[in-house]
């Protein structure tokens, strides 16, 4: 197989076979220029998206200059400082990855090392299926079902904590149950797919010979993936990891829904905030002028935020996986 | 790989704490999987108990009531039609386009530059959050022509986009290349070998894959938020004026204190499930009837 796809030579007909026909006929090379533009089309489109929306939110970066990073989120005053939302994102993101990283490696673990080919493709149909239901869902099912529920453990938690030092501040009361940790709660189990399956990707293509070289030495199956595969696929999981986190960013109407729309920076945890996409799905409607301006700008920052953890994601991944095929 | 699984004579001497350490990793990552099934199984289930008692035939075509109106009036039928205008429009945009592209990665540049720049930047894309592409789409499009189901299919195909790109890219790097050789010996030139060789040849995973990127267009919300403007009349001109989708309407009703309108929700959650369920069986069935060459 792998040495077929090699020979991409022959199949070039503008090689050997071009001075029997002198040059390409119209409508080939017609076709070569129309898949070209839309080859072409995911830059554009990446580059005008970059530009549109900047352009729309100049007037909020002119009207606040650095102030755009200021804590006050007040439309009523004309004050647009974004950092609450930045920090609901960020703090989101990372709950959300301290719950879904774990499992989503062990996930990956039990499909390449542990159980055989037969029985991983239905728990992979399984995880899939946790991809497949819409964001609007996991927002609803959120909001009505298991932010009540969970409103109950915390307001437990809340109260016995209540004067230990740490554990206050981050668990303590206020309690409620749309908060920034319920937000978290729902991101890991969206994002567990794309990290279980970016996972398994760079895990997959750790060589049996490492393996079995670990195996021959005596180790037990934890042993060697400590000692073969981690080292091997470090690099990819932490880009499968970033991928995660970029997800977990960019979700917006699961978060709009749970995390309880109120701009304010708290160490509690268990506390009503909001994120970027989620302030943007829910204010946009009724916003003009420089208020609009301010929520195009929150969606520039995200985008620019997004596009470096993917670029770096993306490249650490996809060399881990060329590292290990080569 | 089977050389792993122990089952020749057993010379390892992994006993006591190495063993059971190993034992517990193992176990551990069972406890994983099991603790990714809870909250799904826990979600469908509700979805499936307080929307199935909702949906009928008059739910799924009857208009949009106001929120107070309990669940037994009216129904979602504006949302349904809605999501199937905008859907199939982002569809057709997205797909031959999408397709277009990997042939130009697979076939053409996809070992320069350009190929390899344009193949990184669609999987970026694919990170791309959705609320920013409405954004994207409101100032590009909304400000100049107004709301419309055609902005938010243009937001949609350009999430879509990218998604077939890489699946169709896939499947295309699994034709073999003596297929293509054979059709070059007869004198074909390389457009008419990719239109009636490599893309019949492959054409069970690429409409798969565009069948698994429709199913992930159905359910998205933010997009749609400021492109189509969330009305509850049916707009049957996907060409201009705003226009609704099932998931809009359960974003709008998720937060409404009616029960009604809760109920609606729910009841709209599980047609959209079970629209998404339906293309994703679909697309496993053309996977395993129609695909030639597989991984």
């Amino acid at each position: 197989m792998s040495t077929v796809t090699q020979q991409a030579g022959p199949a070039t007909p503008a090689g050997p076979a071009r001075p029997l026909s002198g040059r390409r006929p119209l409508g080939d090379r017609t076709f070569q220029v129309i898949t070209l533009a839309a080859g072409l089309l995911v830059l554009v489109i990446l580059v005008l998206i970059a530009f549109s929306t900047t352009q729309q939110a100049a007037p909020w970066f002119k009207a606040e200059g650095w102030g755009i990073f200021g804590t006050t989120w007040n439309p009523a005053t004309n004050q647009f400082g974004a950092l609450a939302f930045i920090y609901g994102t960020a703090i989101t993101g990372v709950i959300a990855l301290i719950m879904a990283v774990p499992v989503s490696v062990a996930i990956a673990l039990l499909l390449t090392e542990v159980v055989p080919y037969r029985w991983a493709r239905p728990i992979v149909y399984v995880i899939d299926l946790l991809a497949v239901v819409p964001s609007v869902v996991w927002g609803l099912w959120g909001i009505l079902v298991f932010a009540p529920w969970i409103a109950k453990i915390y307001a437990h938690i809340g109260s016995a904590v209540t004067g230990i030092p740490v554990l206050d501040s981050l668990f303590g009361p206020p309690t409620s149950g749309a908060s920034f940790f319920t937000a978290g709660i729902i991101l890991a189990f969206m994002i567990t797919p794309i990290v279980t399956s970016l996972s398994r990707e760079v895990i997959a293509t750790v060589p049996a010979i490492d393996k079995e070289g670990a195996y021959a030495l005596g180790a037990t199956r934890l042993e060697m993936i400590q000692g073969a595969v981690w080292p091997h696929s470090k690099g990819g999981i932490v880009g499968a990891v970033l991928l995660g986190l970029g997800r977990a960013m960019g979700e917006t109407i699961a978060v709009a829904l749970v995390i309880g729309s109120s701009a304010t920076i708290t160490s509690h945890l268990f506390a009503p905030g909001d994120s970027m996409p989620a302030v943007i799905a829910n204010q946009f409607g009724e916003a003009s002028g420089v208020f609009r301006a301010a929520l195009m700008g929150l969606g520039v920052l995200l985008f620019a935020f997004t596009i470096i953890v993917n670029v770096i994601a993306r490249a650490a991944v996809g060399r881990s996986v060329e590292q290990g095929s080569a | 790989m089977a050389a792993t699984t122990g089952q020749q004579p057993d010379l390892r001497e992994a006993k006591g704490w190495r063993r059971t350490k190993s034992r517990i990793a193992t176990v551990a990552m069972v406890v994983a999987f099991v603790l990714v099934v809870i909250p799904l199984v826990f979600v469908l289930i509700t979805v499936v108990a307080r929307g199935i008692g909702i949906i009928s035939w008059q739910f799924l075509t009857a208009s949009i009531p106001p929120q107070v109106v309990p669940a037994d009036i009216g129904g979602i039928g504006p949302a349904i039609v809605g999501t199937l205008e905008i859907v199939g429009l982002a569809t057709l945009m997205a797909v031959p386009l999408g397709i277009l592209g990997a042939i130009y990665l697979n076939e053409y540049g996809g070992k320069g530059v350009l190929g390899r720049l344009i193949g990184f930047m669609a999987d970026v894309m694919t990170g791309v959050p959705s609320i920013v592409m409405g954004l994207f789409v409101f100032s590009i499009w909304v400000l100049h022509f107004g709301f419309s189901g055609l902005a938010g299919a243009i937001a949609l195909g350009c999430l879509m986009l990218p998604v077939v790109i890489r699946s169709t890219d896939e499947m295309l790097k699994l034709v073999p290349n003596p297929l293509r050789e054979g059709s070059y010996a007869l004198g074909a030139t390389k457009s008419r070998v990719t239109m009636t060789v490599v893309l019949p040849a492959a054409v069970g995973g690429i409409v798969s894959g565009a069948l698994l990127a429709v199913a992930r267009a159905a359910g998205e919300t933010a997009p749609l938020l400021f492109t189509i403007l969330t009305v509850t009349t049916v707009n049957r001109n996907v060409f201009s004026g705003p226009n609704t989708s099932i998931p809009s309407q359960i974003f709008a009703n998720a937060i409404s204190p009616y029960t009604g309108a809760q109920d609606r929700a729910w009841g709209a959650a599980l047609t959209l499930i079970v629209i998404a369920f339906v293309l994703m069986i679909a697309s496993r069935i053309v996977t395993a009837r129609f695909t030639r060459y597989s991984r």
